[in-house]
């Protein structure tokens, strides 16, 4: 087939090449993907990653272990809490500091915060991605309450910077406890909401159910984390399995689902909205009294040696991997980011399914384009 | 006085036709004139609808969407839609360098004129209608999927993988949805066995065919409603422009005014279909009647019949936005199966149905 200015645009094998992104509206950010066609069905993905490479890992080695905590921030722009409080307890790990029991407990309830909003602008963005725009609205409503909370608790709504080595930055604002359990009461009224105008939805679970299968056993090879491994059935809850700050001290089950599909991983990040909320319910009335900081030297040295820490995101398993020499700013900085793990499973997932199918497994997937280039 | 009440307009026309055959003496002259008048007339009212449902769309969708949508420029936002005209008008109507300019630049009238011509047989009101073409039914189905060609050449002409994936898929779609859209416009023309519009609508005189025909022209309708939104590439059903997939499909390339055509176009088609929908099965311009309650009709008969004809149409056009607005898309294959498994077969029996019933004569 010939196109108009006179050159092929078929390949030899007749399959039809078209680039997604990296300014595309449904790759909800700069990601490229070059995707070969046979008519609707796609054939094979390439993902194509650099777009937004700010070298934040180079960048930290030149940073004292107070400063490169702020850089994560920017990178999965939508966990910054939880990206912060991962630096944070590979810092105190190496100095083997204990953080006051008031700072664990306030990291929980922030991190769960921060995976309740993550989901629902998850939530949103699945529902633009499959071409219904009125969700995203309702999962705004709710996520401004959400925002309005961490404005008032640290002063910034995306980029926190809240958590520092020893515990947290300020202690949180008086309101803090009587305006998380309001926001609580509310959001839990409208997940019948979330569930009337989309999980019901008989297009939804056309659009969802038997789309982008990943096995457990892909799963597991790719390296998938998160709510899109455990729908496949992967225990991987590290809030469950390695538990850190005050995971220990709150009941809580893994969700698990055996579907494998979009619709599982879908239901399975649903779920978590609900358990976001019953954790931190179990925690607001128990924010003990004491320090919010442990007390830590001036300039922070951390001694030679290799440190690990790794937490749940709401897009899956974050590791910091930090190399010392004993200096003031880390040798090496390695993050292990749930993204770029999740991304490489895209082209096994979409293999055979419909660019419409693609959009809906890029949805679930749930990416965030900075935290898969860094 | 009893012309007023009856809200005729053939009064008004037969006015307008004797005042300029007094200026005018040559008989073609006079016919050319006012079918100019007529046609201009036409264009302007059209595009005013089409702002006036820009507006509406933005309105509703942000009545689903728990926000307050334009309300600042004019009153309550009324002119805003004005603003953004503007706006695309001065906006550079840029064409690709690689595209079939000529193509390209005439897909947008062929759009806008296939979705204009369908308006011709549509009575407005009681004896408002521009032209009661005795098979209007076959006209309105036979020109209204002239726009599939405005779709295709838009995509073709582009230049562009992601236009010509939209055009192809909006080939398959309307092609196939016509077969629906047909079968429940027949159902209707053998309750009143006729294919002009007017008539139909005089049919409904004693009750509308949506109450007279009992389930199976409930059936149709909801049919008619389900098809007649993807043949005009609505949401859920709008494949061919899928943003998310494919960046705008067929009109990716488009900006300014040209892209404005498509607009233009879009909002017509909802219009028409909806007018179709409300002369076919709501009974058009015909006033709330039940047979045999001569006082309660006769009070009916004291709205406009105007008012009766958008009324109905404008219920159909907010259900057909409901749907945009609260659904998600349709994948390209389910669009297909849902057409050619579940509306086709049910709407041929439904066509049997309807047969036995306008045979037997069921019907009220």
């Amino acid at each position: 087939m010939r196109g108009l200015i006179g050159e092929d645009i078929l390949t030899e094998e007749g399959e039809f090449i078209i680039n997604m992104g990296p300014q595309h509206p449904s790759t909800h950010g700069v990601l490229h993907l070059k995707i070969w066609l046979d008519g609707e069905t796609v054939k094979r993905i390439q993902p194509n990653l650099g777009y937004i490479h700010r070298s934040i890992e180079k960048m930290s080695e030149s940073l004292s272990y107070r400063n490169f905590i702020f850089a994560t921030s920017r990178m999965d722009y939508l966990a910054a809490h939880v990206n912060n409080e991962a630096c944070a307890l590979t810092v105190e790990k190496g100095l083997q500091l204990e953080v006051p029991q008031r700072a664990k407990v306030i990291r929980t309830i922030l991190s769960e915060l921060t995976r309740l909003q993550s989901h629902q602008l998850w939530w949103g963005c699945t529902g633009l991605d499959l071409g219904g725009v009125t969700p995203f609205f309702y999962a705004f409503r709710e996520r401004e309450a959400i925002m309005e909370i961490f404005e008032e608790t640290c002063g910034a709504r995306l980029t926190q910077n809240y958590m520092v080595p020893g515990g947290i930055m300020y202690d949180v604002h008086p309101n803090f406890q009587k305006r998380v359990k309001d926001v609580m009461i509310q959001i839990k009224g409208k997940f019948e909401e979330y569930d009337n105008i989309m999980t019901g939805n008989v297009i939804l679970e056309n659009r969802l159910k038997g789309v982008g299968y990943l096995s457990k056993e892909d799963a597991l090879s790719y390296g998938v984390t998160g709510p899109t491994a455990r729908a496949s059935g992967l225990s991987c809850d590290l809030r469950k399995s390695n538990p850190y700050s005050a995971y220990d001290q709150v009941q809580f089950d893994e969700i698990l689902d055996t579907g494998g599909d979009c619709y599982a991983r879908y239901m399975v990040r649903m779920r978590e909205m609900r358990q976001s909320v019953s954790i931190i319910e179990q925690l607001i009335d128990n924010i003990p009294e004491g320090d919010f900081q442990a007390k830590t030297k001036n300039v922070i040295k951390l001694p030679k040696g290799e440190f690990y820490q790794r937490v749940e995101t709401p897009r899956g398993e974050l590791g910091v991997f930090i190399v010392s020499d004993g200096a003031a700013s880390p040798y090496r900085i390695k993050y292990r980011s749930p993204g770029f793990s999740n991304l490489s499973a895209l082209p096994i997932m979409a293999k055979g399914g419909k660019i419409g199918d693609l959009v809906a497994i890029m949805a679930t997937i749930d990416l965030v384009i900075p935290d898969i280039d860094r | 006085m009893r012309i007023f009440l009856s809200y005729s307009f053939s009064a008004l026309a037969t006015f307008i036709h004797s005042f300029l055959a007094g200026l005018i003496s040559n008989g073609m002259f006079l016919l050319v004139t006012e079918m100019v008048i007529t046609g201009v007339s036409l264009i302007v009212f059209l595009v005013l609808l089409c702002f006036f449902l820009g507006y509406m769309e933005r309105r509703v969708a942000a009545f689903m969407e728990i926000r307050l949508g334009p309300n600042r420029v004019g009153p309550q936002g009324t002119l805003q839609i004005v603003a953004d005209t503007v706006k695309l008008l001065f906006k550079e109507g840029l064409t690709p360098d690689s595209s079939d300019k000529f193509l390209f630049n005439l897909a947008p009238f062929i759009m806008v004129v296939a979705s204009m011509l369908v308006v011709a047989p549509i009575a407005f009101a009681k004896d408002f209608q521009l032209y009661d073409i005795n098979i209007g039914v076959l006209y309105v189905s036979a020109v209204s999927s002239i726009s599939v060609i405005g779709i295709l050449m838009a995509g073709w002409s582009s230049n562009n993988k992601y236009s010509l994936l939209g055009a192809m898929r909006s080939g398959a779609q309307i092609v196939s949805y016509e077969l629906s859209v047909g079968l429940s416009l027949i159902s209707i023309v053998i309750l009143s066995g006729s294919l002009s519009l007017g008539d139909i609508v005089k049919s409904q005189e004693n009750g509308w065919w949506i109450i007279k025909g009992h389930i199976p022209i409930i059936i149709s309708f909801v049919i008619f409603v389900i098809a007649s939104t993807a043949e005009i590439n609505r949401a859920p059903f709008d494949l061919a422009e899928a943003d998310q997939e494919l960046t705008g499909g067929f009109h990716t390339e488009y900006a300014g005014m040209k892209f404005a055509m498509f607009l233009l176009s879009e909002y017509i088609n909802l219009f028409v279909v909806s007018a179709i929908a409300a002369t076919l099965f709501l009974g058009g311009w015909m006033p709330f009647h039940i047979g045999g309650l001569v006082s309660f009709n006769h009070i009916m008969d004291y709205i406009p019949s105007s008012l009766w004809f958008f009324g109905k149409t404008f219920f159909v056009i907010f259900i057909i936005m409901w749907f945009r607005w609260t659904f998600p898309r349709l994948r390209v294959d389910q669009l297909l199966t849902l057409e050619w498994k579940y509306l086709l077969p049910i709407s041929m029996v439904n066509v049997i149905f309807v047969t036995v019933m306008a045979i037997m004569g069921w019907h009220l």
